[in-house]
C-alpha cells in the first residue's frame, strides 16, 4: 500500500477537510442561520477517508443520513455542499435534498439516505449494475450499527451473496444506534460475525484507523473486482457528538467518551506522519490553515445565494 | 395482429425490449425457471435469456423493489416482480421513499428507470393477502408512474412504454385477464402513458373504469343498452399520470359519471376523480357522481363472498339507473 508522502498528506487533508466542514455546519447551526437537522460526522474521519482512498472514479458509494464524510472524500465539493444544507437553490440538490439527501451522482455518490438503512440494497443494485458491466467496478455501501438490524441488510447481502455481487458492506459500528448502545440493540459484540449467515467474510478494522480502514477495504475491493463476491468490513469508530445537533447524548458514559476522544483519528494520524518522519508540524498546520479558508469561502458562498423559487418546488417530481 | 393471451402479450413486449436494449433485466421470485407465477415470463422470456437476464431471486421483496432503485440509478432498467400487490408494504419505503424521490431529492442528478410489474384483483378465492387493488397507495406518492391495462394490445403497448420511460412506473396485471385471449398487433406497439381510451362511445352516461373492471363496465353497457341507455366506457389506461382532459371532455357529453374500480371504496382511487370532476367539472354535471367499488373490507375467502365483493356489471348498471 502506498507509502507516498502526497498520498499520505491527501488522506490527513481529506480528514481535516471533514472535520472542519462539521465544524462549520455546526457553528452555522447552533447559530440558528441553518435550517433543518444536522447529523455529524466528526469523530469517523478514518473511515470514509481509508475507504475512498482504494476506489476508482467508476466505483459507487451510497450514503447515510450521517453522510457528509462520505461525499467529502469521494471528492465533494464543500461549495456545494454548504450551499445545499443551507437549503439554496446552488445546492447540489437545488436546496431539494438538505443534508440527509446530499448527492454528488457524478462521482458515483449515489446519496446521503434518511431512512437507516436504505442506502444498503440501493449500493447492492448498483453492484448488479457493476457486474452487468463488466469492468470490474464496485459498489461501496455504508450503514451504522442500527442499521443492520433492518431487514434490508438481511435481504440485500444475502442476494449479493447469492449473486456473487461486487459489493463491499462498511459498517460503521461508533457502537450506538440513537441512545441505545450496541449490547442494548443487539446480543453478538462484533457486527462482522453477521457476515457468516450470508457466506461471506466478515472482517474487523480500527475504525480510527485510516491506513488500517484502507488496507482492509483494498482487500475488499479486490476480492469484489476480481470476481470473488462481497465482503462486510466492520469500522469499530465512535461519533464525537450526539445523533444529530441538539442531541446532549447524555446516554453516553463520559468515561467512554473520553476514551474514544483520546483516539481522535486525525491528531493520531497527525502524530504517526510526523514521527514517521513524512512531514513536520509545519506541514499539517499548513494544511488546517488552507482548509480553513476553504470552508470559511462555502459558508459564504452557500449564505449568499438564492433560495430556490416556488417555481422550483414542482419541478423535478419526474424525469422527461 | 396475433391472437394470444394476456400474459404472451406481455411477454411479447418485454422480448422486444430486452432484445432492443442490453441493460433491461428481469428479477423476482420465480419468474426464471418456473416461467413466472403467472406463467408471464415462461412465455419464451426466459427461454430466450437466460437466468442471468431473467434472475429468480429470493423471497425479499425489501431487496428486489431496493436493489432495482441502485440498479436503475446505476445505469440499468430493472423489470422486477413485487408478486402479489398485497405486498407492496414490504417494499414500501423502497417505493415510496426511495424509488419516488431520489430524482427529485437530488435536484435532478439522477433517473430512477425502473418498473415493477405486480399483479392484483380478486375472483380465484386467493383470499385477503392475495387479491387486492392497491392502485391508490402508488397513485398518493408523487414520483411514480401507475398503469394498469385492461386489454392485451394496451397490455404489449404499456409494458413497452413503461420500460422506455425513465420514471419508476407501475405495473398492475389483473390476475382475472391472464387467461383471456385478445389480439395484439405486431412490431413495436406503444400505448403512450397518460392516454386513456375510449373503449365505447356513448351519449348518456360516462363509465370510467381500469383493469379488470373495464370488462365489466363494458359487459354493464351491454345491459344498458338493452334499457336504451348509451354509456361511454372510457378506459384510464394509465392513473398516474391522469388523463383528465378525456375525463372531462366525455362528461362533458354525457353529463353524468360513474366510476368503477374493484379496489375498496374509502380513498379508493375513484373519490380522486371524484373530487376531479366536481371540482373542474361541475357545471357539466346534471347527476351526483356515483363510485361503483368494493365495500370497505378485507377480500374475503369464500366465493360466496368474494362474489359479493367484486363490483358486477348489474351493480354498475344499477348505479347508472339510479342517476336518473
Amino acid at each position: 500500500m502506498s507509502q507516498d508522502r502526497e498520498h499520505l498528506l491527501d488522506l490527513y487533508r481529506c480528514m481535516v477537510k471533514i472535520r472542519a466542514f462539521e465544524d462549520a455546519a455546526h457553528a452555522q447551526f447552533l447559530s440558528g442561520a441553518m435550517p433543518g437537522f444536522l447529523h455529524l460526522y466528526s469523530g469517523e474521519e478514518a473511515v470514509a477517508v481509508g475507504v475512498m482512498a482504494v476506489l476508482r472514479d467508476d466505483d459507487f458509494v451510497t450514503s447515510t443520513h450521517r453522510g457528509h464524510g462520505h461525499l467529502i472524500a469521494r471528492g465533494g465539493d464543500v461549495n456545494l455542499m454548504m450551499a445545499e444544507i443551507f437549503g439554496r437553490a446552488t445546492g447540489y440538490c437545488k436546496g431539494k435534498g438538505g443534508s440527509m439527501h446530499v448527492a454528488d451522482v457524478k462521482l458515483g455518490m449515489l446519496g446521503a439516505n434518511g431512512v437507516v438503512g436504505a442506502s444498503i440494497p440501493i449500493g447492492t443494485g448498483a453492484a448488479l449494475a457493476c457486474q452487468f458491466k463488466g469492468e470490474g467496478a464496485v459498489s461501496v455501501t455504508f450503514f451504522g450499527d442500527g442499521a443492520t438490524n433492518r431487514g434490508t441488510f438481511h435481504e440485500s447481502l444475502n442476494l449479493a451473496s447469492v449473486w456473487q455481487l461486487p459489493a463491499v458492506y462498511i459498517c460503521e459500528n461508533n457502537l450506538y444506534g440513537v441512545a441505545n448502545c450496541q449490547r442494548e440493540h443487539m446480543n453478538i459484540c462484533d457486527i462482522a460475525d453477521r457476515a457468516k449467515s450470508y457466506g461471506m467474510p466478515g472482517v474487523i478494522v480500527d475504525g480510527n484507523d485510516v491506513l488500517a480502514v484502507r488496507e482492509a477495504t483494498a482487500e475488499a475491493v479486490a476480492r469484489a473486482r476480481e470476481g470473488g463476491g462481497p465482503t462486510l468490513v466492520e469500522c469499530k469508530t465512535w461519533r464525537h457528538h450526539g445523533h444529530f445537533v441538539g442531541d446532549a447524548a447524555t446516554y453516553r458514559d463520559p468515561a467512554e467518551h473520553q476514551e474514544w476522544m483520546e483516539k481522535d483519528p486525525i491528531p493520531r494520524f497527525g502524530a504517526d506522519l510526523v514521527s514517521g518522519g513524512h512531514v513536520t508540524p509545519d506541514d499539517l498546520a499548513f494544511i488546517q490553515a488552507e482548509i480553513a479558508s476553504e470552508l470559511e469561502a462555502a459558508v459564504a458562498f452557500a449564505v449568499g445565494s438564492p433560495w430556490p423559487t416556488e417555481a422550483d418546488l414542482l419541478t423535478d417530481v419526474y424525469t422527461d | 395482429m396475433k391472437r394470444m393471451n394476456f400474459g404472451e402479450a406481455i411477454a411479447e413486449g418485454l422480448t422486444l425490449e430486452m432484445e432492443r436494449d442490453p441493460t433491461i433485466y428481469i428479477a423476482g421470485e420465480d419468474v426464471g425457471i418456473f416461467g413466472g407465477s403467472f406463467g408471464v415470463t415462461g412465455h419464451g422470456v426466459f427461454q430466450k435469456f437466460g437466468p442471468s437476464r431473467v434472475r429468480d431471486t429470493p423471497i425479499s421483496e425489501t431487496a428486489i423493489i431496493g436493489h432495482a432503485v441502485g440498479a436503475a440509478a446505476a445505469g440499468l432498467r430493472p423489470v422486477v416482480e413485487l408478486m402479489f400487490m398485497d405486498f407492496v408494504g414490504i417494499a414500501g419505503d423502497e417505493l415510496w421513499n426511495q424509488a419516488a424521490k431520489m430524482h427529485y431529492m437530488f435536484g435532478g442528478q439522477l433517473k430512477v428507470p425502473m418498473v415493477v410489474r405486480t399483479v392484483s384483483g380478486a375472483g380465484i378465492g386467493a383470499a385477503a393477502h392475495h387479491s387486492q387493488s392497491l392502485e391508490a397507495m402508488i397513485a398518493h406518492v408523487p414520483g411514480l408512474k401507475l398503469v394498469a391495462p385492461a386489454t392485451h394490445a394496451d397490455a404489449k403497448g404499456l409494458i413497452i412504454a413503461a420500460i422506455r420511460d425513465d420514471n419508476p412506473v407501475v405495473f398492475v396485471e389483473h390476475k382475472m385477464l391472464y387467461g383471456l385471449q385478445g389480439d395484439v398487433p405486431e412490431g413495436d406497439h406503444v400505448v403512450r402513458i397518460g392516454v386513456a381510451d375510449l373503449k365505447k362511445l356513448g351519449a348518456d352516461v360516462t363509465i370510467v373504469a381500469w383493469s379488470a373492471m373495464v370488462h365489466t363496465a363494458l359487459a354493464a353497457a351491454e345491459l344498458l343498452a338493452a334499457e336504451g341507455i348509451d354509456a361511454e366506457v372510457l378506459d384510464l389506461r394509465s392513473l398516474v399520470p391522469l388523463d383528465k382532459d378525456a375525463i372531462l371532455e366525455s362528461v362533458a357529453k354525457t353529463n353524468k359519471l360513474v366510476i368503477a374500480h374493484e379496489a375498496v371504496r374509502t380513498c379508493g382511487f375513484g373519490a380522486e376523480i371524484a373530487a376531479l370532476v366536481a371540482d373542474e367539472g361541475f357545471d357539466l354535471l346534471d347527476a351526483p357522481i356515483k363510485r361503483v367499488t368494493a365495500p370497505d373490507t378485507p377480500v374475503p375467502f369464500s366465493p360466496a363472498l368474494e362474489a359479493a365483493y367484486v363490483p358486477t356489471a348489474e351493480k354498475i348498471r344499477a348505479a347508472v339507473v339510479s342517476l336518473g
